[in-house]
């Protein structure tokens, strides 16, 4: 049983400007980058959506084959991570494309700035992705259901042809825009889909 | 009847939401709906029944995602055939007395068009056009193209159903909270395209709800010169239980409707989550409203793929920097096909503040249909300036206008036949605002009257190709004042005229009017003015031109265009320019010590000062010495740092980047001294589209002096293997991010042992490592771009041997 796909849109989560620098390669203080990294964060400023598509399967794990809903996947370590889930969210993300176009059009003017996009668009990423994912934990909460780590396609040995299935579940390029190519990446670029399993927690009850 | 001529004085109904219907109805998610047509046929014609019984005029085939990306060419036409005879048999079955179509309804293609996505807009045009084909011949009476967030596939999609059928075309756009298309665009950019590509009807569907849609479809009401259609969603859809439901009921739906109809809208439906209930309450509610009649608007606008400019009172800027005429430095990168230049060169304006960027890459020994097309591609990916295709070439403005994603600025018409006749035609099919030259076969009439009678002329003409006097802009032409004293004063009243008696907008190249003159920018700001006090429209211009920018500023400030002369006193304050360095130098720390002010320039990434100071170094030291002992060995302190971990990325860049800046103050004192270093052919291999890390590697190589030439990312191995022949490169870089691609990684190198053993290959990326690379035959791995460096350097050394 797999319900309707149903979409969220969210305002901005914090800035992580110390995992940003990150992202860029940075390891240690990077206090000297902070104006550049301001500036190009001034720049994104209001650009970025934060947008979510997901929907809800049933779901078992059984030594490396995974069924959700109707979707039947062979993969050790996603079965692993779902291993005593009666359940899992599917959910597609992604924070729009301007993020590519800035990327794009730092590419030949600026390349450190290009670089410092990329890493601003994967941090915005993850911390959408962790938003919906808290808010998720908190409505299961309610029905007494843990929530397992998310599991994304290329994962361990989870095949990123996964990405096609969740795609035919999920339609998130109907939904929040996000569309899929032929070697299976996705367009904007930072976007995510993932899988997160949940299971009964005995303890409460 | 034909649905156009209907639609001149009635409302038209749609049909509602087909895909929440067949849900109930048991269609599995995943499942492909278009296939219910072959499965269920009995299913989707009592869904079409029932729309016709509620009121419907139209139903479209339950063929949204249709398409030979998702289908066989087999399937698509059985799934096609079975659709339209579903709608047909629903109409002859209907108890509903109104006239009834059928619309060919197509959808997205689901895959993003490059350069963003990997779909190539002419494989995009050809995918709509196949549906297309099928749809017309097996008998649908129009094509329905909707819930297009992207203009540019809506533009594909409208391009080929006008190439491949007579149909009359809807196209109907889905707009997101924020009022745009996810790819940007606002409702007054979508309407200068679709009407410009001719579109019968357009409009908005999906996404909402129709109140939240008040704000999109009264733009669309404002701008449109076509039928308004609207297709909302039954409000926003919420889970209840394993359910979706809408939060708009029948009745609120339908008053919501009856509201934008009163406005103006002319054709409704409902899209998700809307029902025949929906439509039957909606033609109850509206069937009374005498539908408002389809008013002309007389807007002059070009748009790009976020917004449209118009010509209404404000002046118009279009930056003219791109043109090799008369520049040695563009000529050179039109050759060497070095698109970053222009691409630089029209980020540049716009930051100047043009709003137009013009578009000239026209060379006697170039490929100008390749490289306008190209130019055009690659600018729209950075800018989002609507373009002036500037050309002579009329397969080279075909090419371009094709690939265009809004509706251009044409450069230009003349009076002459043989212009007209080449331009109009391209004009009338892909839309656009045409920049005609008051000139024909006897040249440029002295008066203004003589060039007024030549507008004239032209309009007729332009008329008769069915292209309106509104996308016409006049330019008549400003001559050099210095080889005739009455130019000036002639093109002035030529302007005044045009604009009073034809009601027309004009344009100018206001710079030819000082040839041969000392400080011709004294004499082009104060002519500029006085054209603008003439009511011209737009200039083609400088904006680099201080002249010119004080006379813009300075004359929307005097006609009242500008509220409490704001922008003039910011463009004010901020003259004269303070120095660039200022602002940007960091404290210097004790301890730190350089070889010269150059080197800690470079070190520290000050792009600026590292210009000026190798601009400085350059009058009393060798170009190639200033290479050697400064831009070299500041570069190696920060690739050592970068090795040694106490410099980063980031950092590693910047002073890149300020290298590259000293370079270019290099090469333009370098006469033809040709780079002594081996040639380094560098690619992200097929179906790979990562291309950050590539771009670093190919930036650090250059900043060695090593030829670059960069293919891209989704390179074929075959293009990789043709440059390196071409070039004899001793090396060819190749970089991969993900597991899937390094396949076409290893085939492009085996192909590159067989045809070309005499190069080194170098491999990166975040997969590999140095086993995986030996495994694959790479010569070389580099975890990074520094050592990419160092393997060229080796393989240049082996190479001098």
């Amino acid at each position: 049983m797999t319900s309707f796909v149903c979409t969220k849109s969210y305002e901005a989560p914090p800035i992580d400007e110390k995992e940003i620098l990150r992202y860029a390669g940075v390891r240690g203080d990077g206090a000297e980058l902070l104006p550049l990294l301001r500036e190009c964060l001034d720049e994104i400023k209001g650009k970025l959506v934060y947008k979510v598509c997901y929907c809800e399967t049933d779901a078992s794990a059984d030594g490396g084959t995974v069924s959700l809903g109707g979707l039947t996947v062979k993969s050790n370590d996603l079965s692993r991570t779902l291993s005593g889930c009666h359940g899992a969210i599917l959910f597609a993300a992604t924070v729009g494309i301007a993020v590519d176009r800035l990327i794009l059009r730092y590419t030949s003017l600026s390349p450190t700035k290009a670089l410092f996009f990329q890493a601003i668009g994967a941090e915005r990423i993850e911390s959408l992705c962790d938003a919906f994912v808290a808010q998720m934990e908190q409505e299961k909460a309610k029905a007494c259901c843990l929530l397992r780590s998310r599991f994304s396609a290329g994962y361990g040995d989870l095949p990123l042809s996964v990405q096609s299935d969740l795609f035919a579940l999920l339609d998130p390029a109907r939904h929040i825009g996000v569309t899929l190519n032929e070697s299976l990446l996705m367009t904007p670029t930072k976007s995510v889909t993932a899988i997160v399993g949940y299971y009964k927690n005995l303890a409460v009850e | 009847m034909r649905i156009t001529e209907f639609l001149k004085d009635h409302l038209l109904y749609l049909d509602g939401g087909m895909g929440t219907l067949l849900q109930a109805e048991g269609l599995l998610p995943g499942e492909l709906p278009e296939r219910w047509n072959l499965t269920h046929p009995e299913v989707i014609t009592r869904i079409h029944r029932d729309y016709f019984d509620a009121g419907s005029h139209v139903v479209n085939t339950n063929t949204f995602g249709a398409n030979c990306l998702k289908l066989s060419d087999t399937e698509l036409e059985a799934v096609i055939s079975a659709a339209i005879d579903n709608a047909r048999r629903a109409r002859d079955e209907s108890r509903g007395t109104q006239p009834k179509w059928i619309a060919l309804d197509i959808g997205p293609t689901g895959r993003m068009l490059k350069p963003y996505g990997d779909l190539d807009f002419e494989d995009a045009v050809e995918i709509f056009a196949k549906t297309v084909r099928l749809g017309a011949r097996l008998g649908a009476d129009l094509i329905v193209i909707e819930t297009m967030n992207d203009s540019y596939e809506t533009k594909a999609a409208l391009l080929a159903a006008k190439e491949n059928s007579t149909l009359p075309v809807f196209v109907s756009n889905a707009y997101g909270e924020d009022g745009k298309l996810m790819t940007g665009a606002d409702p007054f950019a979508m309407v200068a395209m679709l009407e410009g590509l001719g579109a019968d009807a357009i409009g908005v569907n999906c996404s909402l709800g129709p109140r939240a849609l008040y704000g999109v479809v009264s733009d669309y009401l404002k701008y449109a010169s076509v039928p308004i259609l609207l297709k909302p969603n039954a409000g926003l859809p919420k889970a209840e239980g394993k359910r979706t439901v809408y939060d708009v009921t029948a009745k609120e739906f339908a008053n919501d409707v009856a509201e934008l109809i009163r406005r103006g809208v002319r054709a409704v439906g409902g899209c998700c989550g809307t029902t025949p209930e929906y439509i039957a309450a909606t033609v109850l509610a509206t069937k009374d409203i005498k539908p408002s009649a389809i008013l002309p608007k007389n807007i002059t606008c070009v748009s790009s793929y976020t917004h449209a400019v118009a010509f209404e009172g404000e002046p118009i800027l279009i930056g003219e920097r791109i043109n090799p005429t008369g520049k040695k430095r563009f000529k050179e990168v039109l050759k060497a096909n070095d698109i970053n230049y222009i691409v630089s060169e029209g980020i540049a304006q716009q930051e100047k503040g043009v709003h137009i960027l013009d578009v000239n890459v026209g060379l006697p020994d170039i490929d100008e249909v390749a490289m306008l097309s190209t130019a055009v591609t690659e600018l729209q990916a950075v800018t989002d300036l609507p373009l002036q295709i500037d050309t002579s070439d009329a397969g080279a403005m075909e090419a371009a206008l094709r690939r265009y994603n809004g509706k251009a600025m044409i450069n230009s018409v003349s009076g002459k036949k043989e212009s007209m006749d080449a331009v109009f035609p391209l004009a009338k099919k892909y839309g656009g605002v045409v920049v005609a030259l008051t000139l024909d076969e006897d040249g440029i009439p002295e008066t203004a009257e003589g060039r007024l009678a030549i507008a004239r002329r032209i309009l007729s003409v332009a008329a008769a190709y069915g292209i309106e006097k509104k996308n016409i802009v006049f330019d008549p032409l400003a001559l050099t004042v210095s080889a005739d004293a009455n130019a000036a004063m002639e093109t002035l009243r030529a302007v005044g005229l045009i604009r009073t008696e034809l009601s027309c907008h004009t344009s100018l190249g206001v710079s030819n009017v000082s040839f041969g003159l000392p400080a011709r920018d004294l004499i082009n700001g104060s002519f500029f003015a006085l054209a603008l006090g003439n009511g011209l429209s737009a200039a083609i211009m400088n904006p680099y031109s201080v002249a010119m920018m004080k006379t813009y500023y300075a004359y929307r400030a005097l006609a009242g265009l500008d509220p409490n002369c704001a922008d003039y006193i910011n463009y004010a304050q901020a003259m004269p320019t303070p120095p660039a360095t200022a602002a940007a130098e960091p404290p210097r720390a004790a301890g730190e010590t350089y070889a010269s002010e150059l080197q800690r320039a470079i070190v520290k990434g000050l792009r600026e000062p590292a210009a000026a100071l190798t601009a400085e170094l350059i009058r009393t030291v060798e170009p190639l010495l200033i290479v050697q002992n400064e831009i070299i060995p500041a570069l190696d302190r920060v690739g050592v740092g970068f090795e040694k971990k106490t410099v980063y990325l980031p950092q590693l860049l910047m002073s890149a980047e300020a290298a590259k800046s000293a370079f270019e103050v290099i090469k333009e004192n370098m006469k033809g001294a040709a780079a002594d270093r081996s040639a380094f052919v560098l690619a992200t291999v097929k179906g790979d589209i990562h291309d950050i890390g590539k771009n670093i590697v190919k930036l650090i190589l250059e900043n060695y002096g090593f030829p670059v030439y960069d293919l891209g990312r989704d390179v074929a191995p075959e293009a990789i293997v043709e440059k390196t022949l071409e070039l004899h490169a001793p090396i060819v870089g190749l970089s991969a991010l993900m597991t899937t691609t390094v396949p076409a990684m290893e085939q492009t190198i085996k192909i590159l042992r067989e045809k070309a053993p005499f190069t080194k290959v170098i491999v990166g990326g975040a997969v590999l490592n140095p086993e995986y690379a030996a495994s694959i035959g790479a010569d070389f791995y580099a975890k990074d771009a520094m050592e990419a460096v160092r393997c060229a350097e080796a393989v240049d050394r082996a190479q001098k041997k």
